[in-house]
C-alpha cells in the first residue's frame, strides 16, 4: 500500500550531479532533438553566443517529472506543466523538490496537487511547475520496490 | 509537421528515453515487473511524447542526408546562425490515460494562442502555443501536449 499523501509532504532528489555532455547527447538521441545548441560547443559558443552548450529544457522537465512518479506512481498523472526559467549547463548539479500542496476529493477520486521546483548548484531556479495526479488507493505494488 | 504523424511506441524506445531522463523505474524497462503492476505492462514516462520528433519526416533538428546542417563542421567553421531563434518557454501535458508500449499512436499538431511581449533583454518576443494531440487506434485521445514557444528578436 502506498503511504498516504499529505499536504506539506516534500520529496527532494539530486537529479543530476556534475551534468555531463554525454547525458545531454543521450537525451538528444532518445528525443530526436539534435539542435546543435545542445551538443555542438563551437556552434553554441561562436554562433549562438552561449558560454557552452545547454541542456534541452525538456531534459530538465523529464528529470523533474520523476519526482511526481516517485510520489504517486506511474500512470496516475492527470496534468504536468512547467516553465523553463534558466539555462542548464554541463557541470551543473540539479536538485528537484516536489511539495504536495493540495489533496482534494474523497477516497477513490482523490487528486493530489504537487508543486515542482528544480534548482542548480548556485540556488538558481531552472524549472518550476506543477502536477496533478490521481492518488493511488489500490494495493498494487509500488513500482520502485526493486527486487 | 503538416499532416498526422504515426508514432509507434516501442518498448526499447521507452527504455532509452527513461535512461535519458535518468529514471531507473522498472516500469519503463522490465516487462515482468510491469506485468505485476496494476497497469499490466510497460508504460511511457510522463514526457515521452517529446520523442514524437523522431517520426516527423521534415523535422529540422535531425540531420538528414543531403540537407545542409547548421552546426559546426571543420575546426574553422562554427556553423551558421538560424534565421530566427525559437526557445521553449513552457510545456503542459494533459494525460487522458497511460500510454502503453506496443501502441501505435497518431499525433496531430495545431496552433494555439499567440501573444507578444517586449523585454529589455530580448526586444520583441512572439509567444505561440503549439498543441499536439495524440490519439490511439480507436481515435480516442490519450494525451494533449501544449508547448509554448517564444521567438526572440522579431519586429513588432
Amino acid at each position: 500500500m502506498t503511504p498516504a499523501l499529505t499536504v506539506g509532504q516534500r520529496h527532494s532528489v539530486l537529479l543530476a550531479e556534475n551534468l555531463s555532455r554525454a547525458l545531454i547527447v543521450q537525451y538528444a538521441g532518445a528525443s530526436g532533438d539534435y539542435n546543435p545548441l545542445h551538443h555542438d560547443e563551437p556552434y553554441a559558443v561562436d554562433v549562438a553566443g552561449y558560454p557552452s552548450v545547454i541542456a534541452h529544457g525538456m531534459f530538465t522537465m523529464g528529470l523533474t517529472a520523476r519526482l511526481v512518479t516517485d510520489l504517486v506512481g506511474v500512470g496516475h498523472l492527470k496534468t504536468l506543466e512547467g516553465r523553463f526559467r534558466a539555462p542548464v549547463f554541463p557541470g551543473d548539479s540539479l536538485t528537484g523538490h516536489a511539495t504536495i500542496v493540495a489533496v482534494s476529493g474523497r477516497e477513490s477520486e482523490t487528486t493530489v496537487t504537487i508543486d515542482l521546483e528544480t534548482f542548480n548548484q548556485h540556488g538558481d531556479l531552472v524549472f518550476s511547475g506543477s502536477a496533478a495526479a490521481a492518488a493511488v488507493t489500490s494495493d498494487s505494488p509500488p513500482e520502485r520496490a526493486h527486487a | 509537421m503538416n499532416g498526422p504523424v504515426t508514432f509507434p511506441v516501442d518498448p526499447v524506445h521507452i527504455m532509452l528515453f527513461a535512461r535519458a531522463v535518468c529514471d531507473d523505474n522498472p516500469m519503463y524497462r522490465d516487462a515482468d515487473a510491469a506485468a505485476r503492476n496494476a497497469l499490466g505492462g510497460i508504460v511511457a514516462p510522463p514526457t515521452f511524447s517529446e520523442a514524437l520528433q523522431q517520426f516527423i519526416p521534415e523535422y529540422q533538428m535531425r540531420p538528414q542526408p543531403g540537407v545542409a546542417w547548421p552546426g559546426s563542421q571543420r575546426p574553422d567553421d562554427a556553423g551558421h546562425p538560424p534565421e530566427s531563434v525559437v526557445l521553449h518557454a513552457e510545456q503542459r501535458f494533459i494525460y487522458h490515460r497511460p500510454i502503453y508500449a506496443g501502441e501505435i499512436l497518431t499525433a496531430r499538431k495545431r496552433p494555439g494562442n499567440t501573444w507578444q511581449k517586449t523585454s529589455g533583454r530580448h526586444g520583441s518576443m512572439l509567444f505561440r502555443e503549439v498543441i499536439t494531440e495524440f490519439f490511439d487506434s480507436s481515435e480516442a485521445i490519450v494525451l494533449t501536449a501544449i508547448a509554448v514557444e517564444v521567438e526572440v528578436g522579431t519586429q513588432p
